[in-house]
């Protein structure tokens, strides 16, 4: 664990940045079902946020939405100075910049580890294959992975399977890392790996948004904590200010329930 | 009355190289214009959606003889003056794209949602989503299907004969009205259309239990 005080000074690092997520008013509906209601979200360089709440509060949705996984129905999302509109080429400018991690991997399974790396370098970026290949072993070995390069994801255990989905994301050189429960599908043991990988991403400066229930990583990472519940941020502070002093009852009862389990 | 002999067989012989020709040639023209139904079945735009489950319903809903018929005299009375073998190769290539199309149609959609993410994240476009992601996936979780359809385009092969095709099964008719021995001619018919789909079954089904290990 890094020193208590470490929040304030990661806050300060950060303050001064660019701006590279810019969301204003999201709206987002299912059929009837109000999953977001009017959310803003800004988000600078190198800054890191945890997204945490009760399942069905729109987190998810929301990370989502900043790469146009999920259609909004009015709002607008902004990333690194692009603005996303109908057109497919915005979609496809934002999402050169965005990089994302899922909760069930969803790596290639036909292809072998080193080939789910290099396909988008080669595809979206039209790097020849040699090329693509050195880009993607190293950030394989960067995740502690290199040697599996040659198997396929089928042959890794969870863990390996998320290691190697986070190199194949930071192959692209994303601007920001979206990160959906990583450590939600994993066996308990597994968990400490992934986590690793994403605490040494955040040192070396990644921007970073993490829906996780992982509070000991939020502590230790997070600049900034948000509480999501029906479809709302409710709460919006410090990790050590979420802890220890939660404003609204839906994060006290929502950290009750957490903390309970850990 | 002859006996069955030498001449005979080869007759037959002859019928089962157009068979598996026709069969051929409809699995490749279907296999090509099934790929085109089946992505434009999965198409985001609604109406190339439509059309091509239109198209699948036509050809899945009426009979594959009343089909041999409208195309091979629809031609001819339309004054396309195009033989035998044109037409029914164009009936039997309809007949299997729309057939190939739905069982593609079928295995794309079965996909885990998440490749699709997974693509869109990495900011795949359509083509490569498609060539590298979806389609050999989704052919290979379709071999059984599609091998088990390509044993019932050979034997739908002899319905051919309805418009005079001389392929196995008609071949096996002209030779029975010569020598007078249908039990005989049809039980050799049968064996060679047995021994020409049954290795394509164990094909399948070796293909289907190698498949579900590899899950």
């Amino acid at each position: 664990m890094k020193a208590a005080n470490m929040p304030s000074e990661k806050q300060l690092s950060v303050s001064d940045n660019e701006v590279l997520i810019e969301l204003k008013n999201i709206n987002k509906w299912y059929g009837g079902f109000h999953a977001l209601k009017d959310v803003d979200l800004t988000v600078r360089k190198g800054e890191r946020i945890v997204l945490c709440g009760p399942s069905g509060s729109g987190k998810s949705t929301l990370i989502r939405c900043i790469n146009h996984l999920e259609e909004i129905k009015d709002g607008s999302i902004r990333v690194a100075g692009k603005e996303i509109d109908k057109a497919a080429k915005s979609i496809e400018a934002v999402r050169r910049e965005v990089g994302m991690v899922f909760q069930s991997f969803n790596l290639f399974p036909h292809l072998k580890v080193i080939d789910n790396c290099t396909l988008a370098l080669r595809r979206v970026k039209g790097i020849e294959r040699p090329e693509a290949e050195e880009i993607a072993r190293k950030y394989l070995d960067r995740v502690h992975i290199l040697e599996q390069a040659d198997k396929h994801p089928a042959q890794l255990s969870g863990g390996q399977q998320q290691r190697v989905a986070i190199a194949r994301a930071l192959c692209m050189e994303p601007k920001v890392m979206l990160f959906d429960e990583p450590t939600s599908a994993l066996d308990p043991e597994m968990v400490k790996e992934v986590l690793d990988t994403m605490i040494g991403l955040a040192e070396d400066g990644m921007t970073m948004i993490c829906v996780t229930h992982e509070m000991g990583f939020a502590r230790q990472v997070g600049h900034r904590v948000l509480f999501m519940a029906d479809g709302e941020i409710l709460e919006e502070t410090t990790p050590s200010e979420f802890f220890k002093n939660p404003q609204h009852e839906r994060a006290k009862a929502f950290l009750g329930e957490i903390l309970a389990h850990h | 009355m002859d006996k069955f002999g030498s001449p005979e067989f080869l007759f037959l012989l002859q019928g089962l190289k157009w068979t598996v020709l026709l069969t051929i040639i409809s699995f490749i023209g279907g296999g090509i214009i099934g790929l085109a139904i089946a992505l434009a079945r999965v198409s985001p735009v609604k109406i190339v959606q439509r059309i091509a489950a239109a198209y699948i319903a036509l050809f899945q809903g009426t009979p594959l003889l009343m089909q041999l018929f409208v195309i091979y005299y629809g031609l001819a009375l339309m004054s396309f003056n195009i033989d035998a073998w044109v037409a029914v190769s164009i009936a039997y290539t309809a007949h299997a794209s729309a057939f190939l199309g739905d069982i593609w149609r079928g295995t794309i959609q079965s996909l885990p949602k998440g490749q699709i993410e997974a693509s869109n994240a990495l900011a795949l476009g359509y083509v490569s989503r498609m060539r590298d992601i979806v389609l050999p996936q989704a052919l290979k979780i379709s071999l059984p299907a599609t091998i088990g359809f390509a044993v019932q385009l050979t034997k739908g092969t002899s319905l051919a004969a309805i418009v005079g095709f001389v392929e196995l099964a008609r071949a096996g008719q002209i030779v029975s009205n010569l020598i007078f021995q249908p039990l005989l001619v049809f039980g050799i018919v049968g064996i060679i259309y047995f021994f020409l789909c049954w290795p394509m079954s164990i094909l399948g089904s070796h293909l289907e239990r190698k498949l579900s290990l590899g899950n």
